[in-house]
């Protein structure tokens, strides 16, 4: 039997690696790096906002990438990475607008703002949580794979143009806050930097259990079948 | 080509005959625009100008809504769908067909409940009516274009009535959007000013971009979805 994901000696380097980055970055966001001036501690959940967000779209990417192969190629292998990326890409993205608006309600003094990065970010949340709908509503496992990748790859060409077309919107209704006017020390570009990578292997982490999880699950169905039709 | 319109013709023609989607989307519009009335207007005032477009949008995108459920359901109900994915036309043609059927059904709506909105709202618009045109054309065409799609898509699942709107809308987000916003500047701003003008024309460039993109993605994915 092929060893797919977790059970791999790779992996358990993997898990290991991204447990010590994990308390790098932490050690540097709460400890080494120093405090922002005006906003002072709250600013400090940005490095988590950031990573987050970038895992969120980087996972969104990887369901594009997949979906594209899953369908040239039918292999059910590149639809568990898919799904496995959105599912985790779901959670992720749920972190961000949990931490965005914290963080926006101590620096711009209200929770919300339609601001274009949030907005698309909002939207990356409900096209997700689509693909994964389509996953649940769809009957049987050719369909579910071939129909959540379709969406999949549409609904990620719409990001960007949510992205544009909000930026646009902004723009005729000018906005009272900037986020990118924001300098950032050395010492923060630093941790920022680490705080990305380690949620970036945290991901790759995950994925590899998931996709794993979800290939066993494939097996125990065929095997259950093959039950069913030897007792049938 | 023909074969499009053999399509268009075939649901035209049920349509005639039983007159249920045109009659309950037209009806539909009609009960929201009236539903709008009572939310946001008092007797004797008129709508705040800024409202307009909002109403006219959402009133568009829950008339479609309905039509699209029923693009392929009815051909899923009558056991019709495989026959016609089996028909000697490609897939992109069924699909091109369908939504050309859907497009005439939105525009209809459109083209009555459009002159009875201004009755009812009291309306006066700063640009010309023609300018309302492309806007509509380029909103309904993709509505439609993405909405057939998608619908195309939820098919095959069950309760699909259920899963295509929280599946559309927030695809079609950039394009309503796109739509308010040149709605908005045709009815309110004033058309003597360059910087109105030029928004205008690039909020009507992101729909027409939109309308591309998801009629060039839709026609190269259709053959995955329309399947036996």
């Amino acid at each position: 039997m092929e060893k797919e994901g977790a059970k791999s000696k790779t992996f358990g380097i993997l898990g290991a690696l991204t447990f010590l980055m994990m308390l790098v970055n932490l050690y540097l966001i709460f400890i080494w790096v120093p405090e922002e001036k005006i906003l002072g501690l709250v600013q400090k959940i940005f490095y988590f906002h950031v990573g987050t967000a970038w895992v969120a779209f980087f996972a969104f990417f990887v369901v594009f990438i997949y979906s594209i192969l899953y369908l040239k190629t039918k292999d059910s292998k590149w639809d568990r990475i898919a799904s496995a990326s959105a599912e985790i890409g779901t959670v992720f993205t749920t972190i961000v607008l949990i931490t965005g608006p914290i963080w926006a309600k101590s620096s711009w003094n209200t929770w919300w703002t339609w601001e274009p990065r949030l907005t698309t970010s909002l939207i990356l949340w409900f096209i997700y949580l689509a693909y994964i709908l389509v996953r649940g509503f769809a009957t049987e496992y050719q369909k579910k794979a071939q129909l959540s990748a379709v969406f999949g790859i549409i609904g990620f060409i719409d990001v960007p143009i949510v992205f544009f077309s909000v930026r646009w919107w902004s723009i005729s209704h000018p906005t009272l806050f900037s986020g990118s006017g924001m300098n950032l020390d050395p010492e923060m570009l630093f941790t920022l930097l680490v705080s990305v990578a380690s949620f970036t292997l945290l991901y790759f982490y995950f994925l590899g259990k998931l996709v794993s999880i979800f290939h066993v699950r494939a097996e125990l169905a065929e095997i259950k079948r093959r039950l069913k039709e030897h007792l049938g | 080509m023909r074969k499009i319109f053999w399509i268009i013709w075939k649901d035209l023609a049920i349509e005639l005959r039983s007159r249920e989607v045109t009659g309950a989307m037209v009806l539909f519009a009609l009960m929201v625009l009236v539903i709008f009335a009572f939310s946001f207007l008092r007797p004797g005032e008129k709508l705040p100008p800024e409202m307009i477009p909002g109403v006219i949008w959402v009133t568009v995108a829950f008339a479609g809504m309905l039509g699209l459920n029923h693009a392929f359901l009815p051909e899923k109900q009558n056991d019709t769908l495989t026959g016609l994915i089996l028909a000697p036309v490609s897939k992109s043609a069924i699909y091109l067909g369908k939504v050309g059927t859907h497009f005439l059904f939105l525009l209809l709506v459109e083209i009555i409940a459009l002159p009875l909105f201004f009755i009812f709202f009291n309306i006066q618009m700063q640009g010309s009516v023609l300018y309302l045109v492309p806007v509509l054309f380029f909103g309904t065409a993709g509505f439609s274009g993405l909405g057939v799609f998608l619908s195309a898509l939820s098919v095959h699942t069950k309760s699909n009535e259920l899963l295509l709107p929280v599946i559309l809308f927030p695809l079609l987000i950039p394009l309503l959007l796109g739509g308010v916003k040149a709605t908005g500047i045709v009815f309110n701003a004033s058309w003597a000013d360059p910087v109105w003008v030029g928004a205008y024309w690039s909020w009507l460039r992101l729909m027409a971009v939109f309308d591309i993109i998801f009629f060039t993605l839709s026609l190269v994915l259709i053959d995955y979805v329309l399947e036996v």
